[in-house]
C-alpha cells in the first residue's frame, strides 16, 4: 500500500516534468520525483517494528541483526539528497539566467533551437 | 602495484579542480598549465593501466564493506579513451577558451567531469557508479551553459532536466535491485541474480536502467537533448560530450550491466531491444543530420547515428559483434572529437558555423581543412582509415549472426553519412570563398597540434586491426570481459 503511494508520488513528479510549461514548475516536479525515489529507498530498508540500527553494549548481535532496520539505504538517501541539492541549485540558477534573457518562465517561448 | 594507484584516476582531477581556482586567480597561465599537466599525467597513467587488472579496496576494507575500484580490460579501454581525448581537448582549450571570461572555472568543471567519468568506469559498486555519474553529469550541464547566451541556457536547461530524469530512473533501478539482491556490489549482485533468476521487480529495474542509460547515451527515442546540448557547448566540451561522455555514462554502463551483472542468458529480449534501439538511432540520426546547415548540429546528429552503430554491434551479442561495437566506440571518440575541434577552429577564425556563409577555407586554413577531410573520410568509412575497419567488423558480424537486413542498413547508413560529409567538405572548405572571409587566418599552434594528433590517431588506429581482426590490441581484452558473461569469482588480490 505504502509502496503504491510512493509510486504515485514518482508518477506525479514525472507528469509535472512532462506536462508543465513553466520552468520553475518543471524544477519542482523533478524535486517531487526525487523525494518519491528517496522514500522508496527508505521503505525498502524499513521493517515493521524495527529498531534504529545503533548497537549498544546491552544488546547481543544476533537479536540486533534480527530487529534493526537496514542502515545502508539511509546512507544512500543522504547521499542522494546532497546530489539532488546540487542539481536543484544548478537548475534554479539556470532558471534565473533564462528569465534574465527571455523575460519569461514559459518554456514554449524559448525556441531559439530547432531542427 | 598498479592497482593501488587506481584512486589517482579520481584524485588527480578532483585535487587539481580544487587547486586551480585557489591559486590561478592572479596568474592566468597557471590554470592552463595545471589543467594540461593533470590531463597529461592521467593519460600516462591510463596507458600504464592497460594490462593491469584487479580490485583496489580503498582504505583496505574487504569487498562488501568498503569502496571498490575495479580495473579490467573494458575499464582500461575506457580510461585510455577518456584521458587521451581529454588531454587533447585541454590542449585545444588553451587558445580557444580565451574568448570566454572565466578560464579557471572552465578547467575546474572540465576536471570534475573527467574525475566523474574515470570514477564511473572504475566503480565496483553500483551506487558509487551513480554518484560518479552525477559528478560528471552536473559539471557537463554547467559546461553546456558556459557561454550564458540564449541558446546555451536553453540547451543546458533541456539537458539538465532530461539528465536528472535519467538519473532518477537509474536511482530507482538501483533501489529496486538493492531491494531484491540486498547488495550494491556489482559482482555480488551478479552472483545473487544468477542464483535466483529474474523476477518481475528485477525486470522493472532493468527497464529503468535501460531508459536511464539510454537517455544518457542519447539513443533514439531518448535523443532529444543531444542535438541542442552538444552544439551549444564550447568546442572542446562538444568534443568531450560527443566523444566520451555519452559513451562512458551511457553505452559503457549499459554494456556492463547487461553482460556482467544481469546476464544476457537470463534476459533473452534485452539484446534484441538494444539492437533495435541501435538500428533506429542509426537510421533516424543520419536522416536528421543530412538536412542540417549548422556545422556542429550536423555533427551532433551524426553522434546519434554512430552511437547506433555501437549499440547495434554490442546488441548482436556475438564475440565479433562486441569487438566491432567497442572498436567503433573508440574510433568514434577520435574522429568525432576531431570534427568538433575542426568546427571550433572554423568558428574561432570566422565567427560563424553556418555552412551557407562559409566557403573556400582550404586555402586559408590548410591544417583544419586537411584534418577535417581525414575525419570525414574516417566517419564515412572510407578505407584505410579506422572508421572503415570497425564498420566492416560490425557488418561482418551482422552477416555472421544471420541478420542480413541489419548489415544492409549499416551499409546504407554509411553511404548517407558519406553524402552528408561531402556536403560539409564542399560548402565549408572547397567552394569559392564568400565575401567577408578574406581575412581568415589559420588557428593557433596548440589548436593545430591537437587536431593533427587526432588525425594521426585516425590513421594509426586503423593499424590495430593488424593485431588480429577478432581481437585487436586493447579492444580484444575489453570484449573478452563482456563475453565472459556475469561476474564470476572476484578478480585477483
Amino acid at each position: 500500500m505504502i509502496y503504491a503511494l510512493c509510486f504515485v508520488l514518482i508518477v506525479v513528479g514525472l507528469y509535472g516534468v512532462v506536462v508543465k510549461k513553466n520552468v520553475v514548475k518543471i524544477v519542482i516536479s523533478l524535486a517531487i520525483m526525487e523525494y518519491g525515489i528517496n522514500l522508496l529507498l527508505i521503505l525498502i530498508a524499513y521493517r515493521r517494528g524495527g529498531i534504529p540500527p545503533i548497537l549498544d553494549e546491552t544488546m547481543n548481535v544476533a537479536d540486533f541483526a534480527r530487529q534493526a532496520v537496514d542502515p545502508l539505504p539511509q546512507a544512500l538517501v543522504l547521499t542522494s539528497i546532497v546530489i539532488s541539492l546540487g542539481v536543484l541549485a544548478l537548475l534554479v540558477a539556470l532558471c534565473i539566467r533564462l528569465y534574465e534573457r527571455y523575460g519569461t518562465f514559459d518554456i514554449t517561448e524559448m525556441r531559439r533551437l530547432k531542427g | 602495484m598498479m592497482i593501488n594507484w587506481l584512486p589517482l584516476f579520481v584524485a588527480i582531477p578532483l585535487g587539481t579542480a580544487f587547486v586551480i581556482p585557489m591559486i590561478a586567480k592572479r596568474l592566468r597561465w597557471v590554470s592552463d598549465l595545471l589543467g594540461n599537466l593533470a590531463m597529461a599525467a592521467l593519460a600516462a597513467l591510463a596507458f600504464l593501466a592497460i594490462d593491469g587488472q584487479g580490485i583496489c579496496h580503498i582504505g583496505s576494507w574487504p569487498t562488501p564493506l568498503g569502496i571498490d575500484l575495479r580495473l579490467d580490460g573494458l575499464s582500461a579501454l575506457m580510461l585510455v579513451t577518456i584521458n587521451l581525448i581529454g588531454l587533447l581537448a585541454t590542449t585545444f582549450s588553451v587558445p580557444y577558451m580565451e574568448r570566454y571570461t572565466s578560464k579557471l572555472r572552465y578547467y575546474s568543471l572540465f576536471l570534475f567531469m573527467v574525475a566523474g567519468m574515470n570514477g564511473v568506469v572504475l566503480a565496483g559498486d553500483i551506487f558509487n557508479l551513480y554518484v560518479f555519474m552525477e559528478i560528471a553529469a552536473i559539471s557537463s550541464y554547467a559546461l553546456v551553459a558556459f557561454g550564458c547566451e540564449h541558446e546555451e541556457l536553453e540547451a543546458s536547461f533541456k539537458y539538465a532536466v532530461l539528465g536528472s530524469l535519467a538519473s532518477s530512473f537509474i536511482l530507482m533501478g538501483i533501489a529496486l535491485t538493492y531491494g531484491i539482491t540486498g547488495t550494491l556490489n556489482m559482482a555480488h549482485m551478479a552472483a545473487r541474480i544468477s542464483a535466483t533468476g529474474m523476477d518481475r521487480t528485477l525486470v522493472l529495474a532493468l527497464g529503468m536502467f535501460l531508459c536511464g542509460f539510454g537517455l544518457k547515451a542519447a539513443l533514439v527515442p531518448f535523443h532529444a537533448w543531444l542535438p541542442d546540448a552538444h552544439p551549444s557547448a564550447p568546442a572542446p566540451i562538444s568534443a568531450m560530450l560527443s566523444g566520451v561522455v555519452i559513451k562512458a555514462l551511457g553505452i559503457y554502463v549499459l554494456a556492463r550491466l547487461a553482460f556482467n551483472v544481469f546476464g544476457v542468458d537470463l534476459n533473452p529480449h534485452l539484446l534484441r531491444i538494444v539492437r533495435l534501439l541501435g538500428l533506429v538511432s542509426m537510421v533516424v540520426g543520419v536522416f536528421l543530420a543530412i538536412g542540417q546547415w549548422d556545422m556542429k548540429r550536423l555533427f551532433a546528429y551524426h553522434s546519434i547515428s554512430q552511437i547506433g552503430y555501437v549499440a547495434l554491434g554490442i546488441g548482436l551479442g556475438t564475440p565479433l559483434g562486441i569487438v566491432g561495437g567497442l572498436f567503433h566506440m573508440i574510433n568514434h571518440s577520435v574522429f568525432k572529437s576531431l570534427l568538433f575541434l575542426n568546427a571550433g577552429a572554423v568558428e574561432y577564425a570566422t565567427e560563424t558555423r553556418d555552412l551557407k556563409k562559409l566557403g573556400g577555407l582550404n586555402r586559408a586554413m590548410p591544417v583544419t581543412a586537411q584534418t577535417s577531410l581525414v575525419a570525414s573520410l574516417s566517419i564515412a568509412g572510407i578505407p584505410p582509415l579506422n572508421g572503415f575497419w570497425s564498420k566492416l567488423i560490425i557488418v561482418l558480424a551482422c552477416v555472421q549472426a544471420g541478420h542480413y537486413w541489419l548489415a544492409l542498413a549499416a551499409v546504407i547508413v554509411s553511404l548517407l553519412t558519406l553524402a552528408s560529409f561531402l556536403k560539409v567538405q564542399r560548402y565549408a572548405f572547397f567552394e569559392a570563398a564568400k565575401a567577408g572571409l578574406e581575412r581568415v587566418r589559420e588557428a593557433p599552434l596548440l589548436m593545430r597540434t591537437a587536431m593533427l594528433a587526432l588525425a594521426a590517431l585516425c590513421a594509426i588506429m586503423a593499424l590495430m586491426v593488424l593485431t588480429g581482426m577478432e581481437s585487436p590490441w586493447l579492444v580484444g581484452p575489453a570484449a573478452n570481459v563482456l563475453n565472459a558473461g556475469v561476474f564470476g569469482t572476484p578478480l585477483g588480490p
